[in-house]
């Protein structure tokens, strides 16, 4: 674990060890419930989670780069640990989602800063090491720009949706990727907050301490504002359509599309039965191939694996999809129809 | 396929196996490797493990397979079932084919084969004689094939040794036996990287997916100098080179390229990754449990080898990648397409009984196009 001053707790306190940190400024979390002056502490980590739940960055006290006041930075510390507590005890996981998303982001904006910051080396490496100790990816400075490793760019981008994460839209020269600082935090901001969360989802639930409660009852009722409810049309997307098209007239479908439709209609729960006899009038039929790879694709047969529907991004690079405006941005054809309520 | 045409196909793989170990090395890390085989009419047998040389020629002379494949992975146990196996990583691999080029001339060369009754007619989507729509294809690819197929793999290399920093010793190249080839990459920074970063590789490689800002097309606030330099690197060095032809010209054509547009901008793009994007084929690369023909091995689909290629420029596949014997044998042939092998011209043949040498007789009953007569 890296050595962490002062302010840097108050920017990352999702790297120091939260028990630790409450012994070191000689605390415990009862304290918290029953001290008035520690209670407006209580409220202040509820209102974390209420802005992170509401989609925004908590704003910090800390004022620009530094802790201005000695009484800032345990606060900010202390909510964060609270929160978590908070998070803990109301056992709601949309909430510790969207928390750790939200502190993601703001530990992002300080990532970034640091990152920057050329009149002080220290900080510009602290960020870098954060970076490489709990991402695996080795940054490197190159006049204004941050390089890294094409393979450690690929295994953080490809969870981008947006075109211009593309490695093709990017400056790459001689196995290294150019990046911003911007881009170089944002390349890892999901998997910091996946970082954030499983921390917390992994962390102990204490029992009700006196002086939680009510935050605790806030935040259980907040919760259910989140939960959804989908409805399907039943339809299918317009890539499974031609597909079915395509067999109908007896044409040739590519082993990619016959994978496509084989595992979008096992997912959407017909049987191999049912799927087979879609597949008579390909020009190379064989009924017992076709049982064969139907069951192996099911998971009935062979490693018992259950294969799943391609990504609509893997079926446009097999030039399977042909995507409507009713597609609506989805990622997977499976989710083609389905509206939420 | 009748069975003495079978026969005849193991008994000439056979041959080659026998007379041609030299040719046959297992791949590194063997002990690592998953290997395959299919029989002659047969299915894959796949998840073995081979210690050395000796067990894969053992394996050869026993069982006679039709085709030979060897995983790029590397597992700790590669006899496992898939998800027992514990991928620990793979050489990248690509493949370029012929058919994937859209060349003109492939439609001259290529033959339909009714699955229904066999009968051989060129290039139809319904078999003439019986209506069947169950066509199969197939190709008896010319040198203008293979030429290009070769430019792909030059675009390839090019790519992956300046913008990817992978060194030349470190790409190998083999015919695949049919109709292209394979490049296979060793010791690069990609060995450990999934599917999915794979596939993203590929995009990247065959210059898929751009947008325009990428290229100095902006949508607002347009930019000259955004565009790129004639002498850039990596891909929008490529396209300035493509787009613009020569440094004098690159802002008349920014001039007009401003002019036309964003949107039409996107239409240059996907213009210019048609004809300056390497063309590979993109479910290969990505697909890190897949077993390969291996080299040195007979294709099946040809009866020729896949063979390293020393000298890509001077490689002709139609000479250096044909061992079978010169023995004659006799074939009743039906090839509307001539075809060359071992510089000696054969074909057309239209449903006749021709006597000819081994290494042509299998390469016709491999396409469907001959029987034992």
């Amino acid at each position: 674990m890296l050595a962490l001053g002062q302010d840097e707790i108050a920017k990352y306190p999702f790297l120091a060890d939260a028990g630790q940190y409450l012994k070191d400024q000689g605390f415990s979390l009862e304290q918290f419930g029953t001290d008035p002056d520690l209670k407006s502490l209580i409220s202040k980590a509820y209102e974390r989670i209420l802005t992170a739940a509401d989609g925004k960055i908590y704003k910090s006290d800390l004022d620009g780069d530094h802790v201005s006041k000695e009484a800032a930075l345990p606060r900010e510390v202390f909510s964060f640990l609270l929160a978590i507590v908070l998070l803990k005890l109301s056992g709601m996981h949309t909430l510790i989602k969207r928390f750790s998303l939200a502190e993601a982001r703001r530990a992002e904006k300080y990532l970034e800063k640091d990152l920057a910051n050329i009149s002080d080396e220290s900080k510009n490496q602290l960020a870098i090491r954060v970076i490489d100790d709990l991402f695996s990816v080795q940054v490197e400075k190159s006049d204004d720009y941050f390089i890294i490793p094409v393979s450690d760019y690929l295994k953080h981008s490809i969870n981008f949706h947006e075109r211009e994460w593309k490695l093709i839209n990017r400056h790459v020269e001689n196995g290294q990727v150019f990046l911003s600082p911007h881009e170089t935090v944002r390349l890892i901001r999901k998997e910091l907050g996946t970082y954030i969360n499983s921390k917390i989802i992994n962390a102990k639930t204490p029992t009700m301490i006196p002086g939680f409660e009510d935050s605790v009852n806030k935040l259980v009722l907040l919760s259910k504002k989140f939960v959804t409810y989908t409805v399907s049309t039943g339809e299918y997307p317009p890539c499974i359509k031609h597909a079915i098209d395509i067999l109908e007239k007896g044409e040739n479908l590519p082993h990619s599309g016959r994978f496509m439709l084989a595992t979008f209609l096992l997912s959407k729960g017909q049987t191999v039965q049912q799927v087979a006899p879609l597949f008579k009038n390909a020009p190379d039929y064989n009924p017992r191939v076709t049982l064969y790879q139907l069951n192996h694709l099911a998971g009935t047969s062979g490693s018992g694996t259950q294969y799943s529907c391609p990504s609509c991004e893997k079926l446009k690079t097999q030039s399977l999809c042909f995507a409507t405006s009713e597609c609506d941005n989805i990622i997977n054809p499976l989710q083609f129809g389905r509206k939420k309520k | 396929m009748q069975e003495a045409d079978t026969l005849f196909l193991e008994d000439s793989f056979k041959k080659y196996y026998f007379n041609h170990f030299d040719l046959i090395t297992v791949p590194e890390r063997t002990s690592e490797r998953e290997f395959g085989y299919q029989k002659f009419n047969s299915g894959m047998t796949r998840h073995i493990s081979l210690k050395d040389d000796k067990e894969l020629h053992l394996l050869l002379m026993q069982n006679i397979p039709s085709d030979v494949y060897c995983s790029n992975a590397y597992y700790t146990f590669p006899n496992l079932p898939m998800n027992e196996k514990d991928w620990k990583e793979a050489d990248l691999i690509f493949d370029i084919d012929a058919k994937d080029l859209n060349l003109p001339c492939r439609e001259s060369h290529t033959v339909s084969i009714c699955n229904d009754c066999n009968d051989v007619s060129k290039n139809l989507t319904q078999c003439s004689k019986c209506n069947s729509t169950k066509i199969e294809k197939k190709s008896l690819p010319c040198k203008n094939c293979i030429d290009a197929s070769k430019i792909e793999v030059e675009k390839l290399s090019e790519v992956l040794i300046n913008d990817l920093a992978i060194t030349k010793e470190n790409i190998q190249v083999y015919f695949s036996g049919n109709e292209g080839f394979h490049v296979y990459v060793y010791n690069s920074q990609f060995q450990e990287i999934g599917s999915r970063e794979r596939s993203e590789l590929t995009d990247y490689i065959s210059l898929r997916g751009a947008i325009p800002e990428t290229f100095g097309m902006k949508k607002f606030k347009q930019n000259r100098a955004s565009f790129p330099d004639f002498n850039e690197n990596g891909w929008r060095g490529r396209f300035s080179k493509h787009v613009f032809g020569s440094k004098s010209k690159r802002s008349k054509i920014i001039t007009e390229l401003l002019a036309n547009g964003y949107s039409s901008f996107q239409k240059t793009l996907d213009d210019v990754s048609e004809n300056i994007g390497v063309k590979i084929d993109p479910n290969v690369t990505m697909d890190i449990h897949r077993i390969f023909r291996l080299p040195g091995s007979i294709n099946s689909k040809s009866g020729l080898t896949k063979i390293h290629c020393d000298n890509l420029t001077n490689f002709d596949p139609y000479v250096e990648a044909s061992f079978l014997s010169d023995d004659t044998v006799e074939v009743i042939a039906n090839s509307p397409i001539e075809f060359k092998l071992k510089n000696k011209k054969f074909g057309p043949y239209l449903n006749e009984k021709v006597t000819v040498p081994t290494f042509a007789a299998v390469y016709m009953i491999c396409k469907k196009l001959a029987r034992i007569a």
